[in-house]
């Protein structure tokens, strides 16, 4: 053993070959693998009438998405379903990430707190909300609503991926020095405009972080919109559809390449930022 | 309200406990103004709790605080008309300098053209003219710490509070500093409080020094006053190093009972004269060398000597010496402090 440790210790690239091998099979085969099947299969076609995969080039597909407007609308309202999460989340997550970063005294327990809901399966909190917003239940006797559709659906997708917007926030909010709240107080703020001027642009990069998960997150889903979002339809839907139902894998890929664009492009704006430097 | 004859800053039974633990047990204190007032002690001996209740950032647990006259107690630190100097500067790292120096300008409603001109004098006035447009990050320690100095020194406040502003910097740039902000000081005549554990700091800068020791003022005087005429065993140890005698050997080399010190630059060796003792440690550190000596009475000292001539130390381990010095440098230590000997 020792003289296997000092050989590789000798020589550096060995080690380093050795380390990265694994993952780096793993990420080229499983990972960059899958989105270039996905990448090319959405260039295939369906023969119409025997089902079969036509394995020839082809922008049929995305002529379609580009043309035919429930695809449109349902790209339009997955990405509006995608940001009022995100926003949602942000707007909860800062004062609560603040309280928990630096006024509370029990700082670990409230992170087990924000972290407990994770352990429980998406399907049975999904299902819970169901319960709670069905005609005649909780939600619907104390507010009248909303009921399923659209707006259950944000309501259940904020309250799932909450943690994932608290967590970054309150990791940025923990590396924020006591002592640039005090300076400014002593410079003269108010809380609020110590809030405004320190806190919020310090905490941009860790919300830009949090919104990564919510958003892509969001835009991906498709069970929790057909468990509570009645007839609304996301891109998840369409693509699962088109892969059992209508039975075409083809189509499915081009309309998968829908969130995949829009999260490269929100990716790129968010790299500009800084904000990846928080994950 | 306010009065020419106030006081800048008047303590008045101040405390505060955190949990079971007193750490400022009582304080009453007058800070002159225009003075430069330290406040002196180890660190957990409250000194930096005293400095952030003037501020507000901590509320006494019993006790006023007066800024010129006027009850602070229970005011907010953006109703108080003191600045501070944080120890890790607490500059905004999302704003350029110049806007960290405008922002309690800006704050405070001053319009724009005339902020900018009086944050670029306030630049000008720590030598970091054309710094502005850097962000706090790219600069050095002692670059930062001038901002930080700038920032709180244009609000023009009343009371400059500085809490260990120069702990972290190496000590050529901390010896500089020293200089500069005493220039500063005695330029703009504001009251500044400097909380510092160095007593070098403290007694080159301060117009009087406060020495704290767990939660309470042992000494207050000029620096002068502390060093010579140490009122505690505790401060004669920590300002400086002190030889301190008690009991018997009190008795045997002052020729009185109680407890007695002697600063180390203060005693001679000598060859005919005075009580003798055995070199135990020779240390030498370039303009001086350091003695220690087991004299025969029962007492180690600590001699220091200025190298007057070069070459190897006089005086080598083991050898028998005498010590000689005047009785006026035996200061007497009122007996009711602890009689404990700090080297």
């Amino acid at each position: 053993m020792t003289s296997l440790g000092s050989y590789l210790h000798r020589h550096p690239r060995l080690r380093l070959a050795g380390l990265l091998s694994a993952p780096l099979l793993w990420l080229v085969v499983a990972y960059l693998g899958a989105l270039a099947v996905l990448l090319v299969s959405a260039f295939w076609t369906v023969n119409g009438f025997t089902g079969e995969v036509v394995r020839e080039f082809s922008l049929a597909n995305f002529r379609t998405i580009l043309t035919e407007e429930v695809y449109r609308n349902v790209s339009l309202r997955s990405l509006g379903v995608a940001v009022s999460v995100t926003v949602i989340c942000a707007v909860i997550a800062i004062p609560m990430a603040f309280y928990m970063a630096k006024v509370s005294k029990y700082k670990n327990a409230l992170v087990i707190a924000i972290l407990t809901p994770l352990w429980a399966s998406y399907l049975v909190k999904a299902y819970a909300w169901r319960i709670l917003l069905a005609n005649g239940g909780p939600m619907d006797s104390i507010f009248g609503g909303p009921g399923y559709g659209i707006g259950a659906t944000i309501l259940v997708l904020s309250y799932l991926w909450l943690p994932y917007m608290i967590l970054p926030i309150y990791a940025g909010l923990e590396r924020l020095p006591d002592s640039l709240l005090e300076a400014s107080a002593d410079l003269g703020a108010r809380a609020g405009r110590t809030f405004r001027s320190v806190v919020l642009p310090v905490l941009i990069p860790s919300v830009l972080a949090g919104s990564i998960f919510t958003f892509s997150l969001s835009l991906g889903d498709y069970i929790t919109v057909q468990i509570v979002g009645g007839k609304t339809q996301l891109i998840g839907n369409v693509v699962y559809a088109n892969i059992g139902a209508a039975n075409n894998l083809p189509f499915a890929a081009a309309i998968a390449c829908v969130p995949v664009l829009i999260m490269v492009i929100y990716l790129v704006a968010v790299r500009r930022s800084g904000a990846l430097e928080e994950l | 309200m306010t009065d020419s004859s106030d006081p800048a800053i008047r303590l008045t039974g101040l405390r505060k406990s955190f949990g079971a633990v007193d750490a400022v047990a009582g304080i009453d204190l007058d800070i002159a103004d225009g003075e430069f007032f330290s406040m002196l002690g180890p660190s957990g001996s409250g000194k930096t709790t005293v400095l952030r209740m003037i501020a507000g950032f901590e509320l006494p647990t019993a006790g006023t605080v007066h800024l010129g006259g006027r009850d602070v107690t229970r005011l907010a630190p953006f109703e108080r008309d003191v600045n501070t100097v944080f120890q890790d500067y607490a500059l905004f790292p999302h704003m350029s300098v110049l806007e960290n120096v405008e922002y309690g300008l800006k704050v405070r409603g001053v319009k724009r053209a005339e902020r900018r001109r009086r944050a670029e004098e306030a630049l000008a006035g720590v030598r970091l003219e054309g710094f502005g447009a850097r962000r706090p990050a790219a600069m050095s320690g002692g670059q930062r710490q001038r901002v930080a100095l700038a920032r709180a020194l244009v609000n023009r406040p009343k009371v400059l509070l500085l809490d260990e502003p120069l702990g972290a910097l190496d000590l050529k740039l901390r010896e500089q500093m020293q200089v500069e902000l005493k220039a500063i000081q005695r330029e703009v005549g504001i009251t500044f409080v400097f909380v510092t554990h160095d007593q070098d700091e403290a007694l080159t800068m301060s117009d009087r020094v406060a020495v704290f020791e767990t939660g309470r003022i042992a000494q207050v005087g000029t620096p002068e006053e502390v060093y010579e005429r140490p009122a505690s065993s505790f401060v004669a140890g920590f300002v400086g190093t002190s030889n301190v005698f008690t009991g018997a050997a009190a008795a045997a080399l002052v020729g009185r009972q109680g407890t007695f010190s002697v600063r180390p630059e203060k005693i001679l060796i000598s060859d005919d004269s005075g009580p003798e003792g055995t070199v135990a440690e020779v240390v030498y550190a370039g303009p001086v060398t350091r003695y220690v000596v087991d004299l025969d009475a029962g007492s180690r000292v600590v001699v220091v000597a200025q190298n007057r001539h070069s070459g190897a130390p006089l005086v080598a381990r083991g050898h028998r010496v005498r010590l000689s010095w005047h009785d006026e440098h035996i200061v007497e230590i009122p007996s009711a402090t602890k009689e404990t000997a700090h080297a």
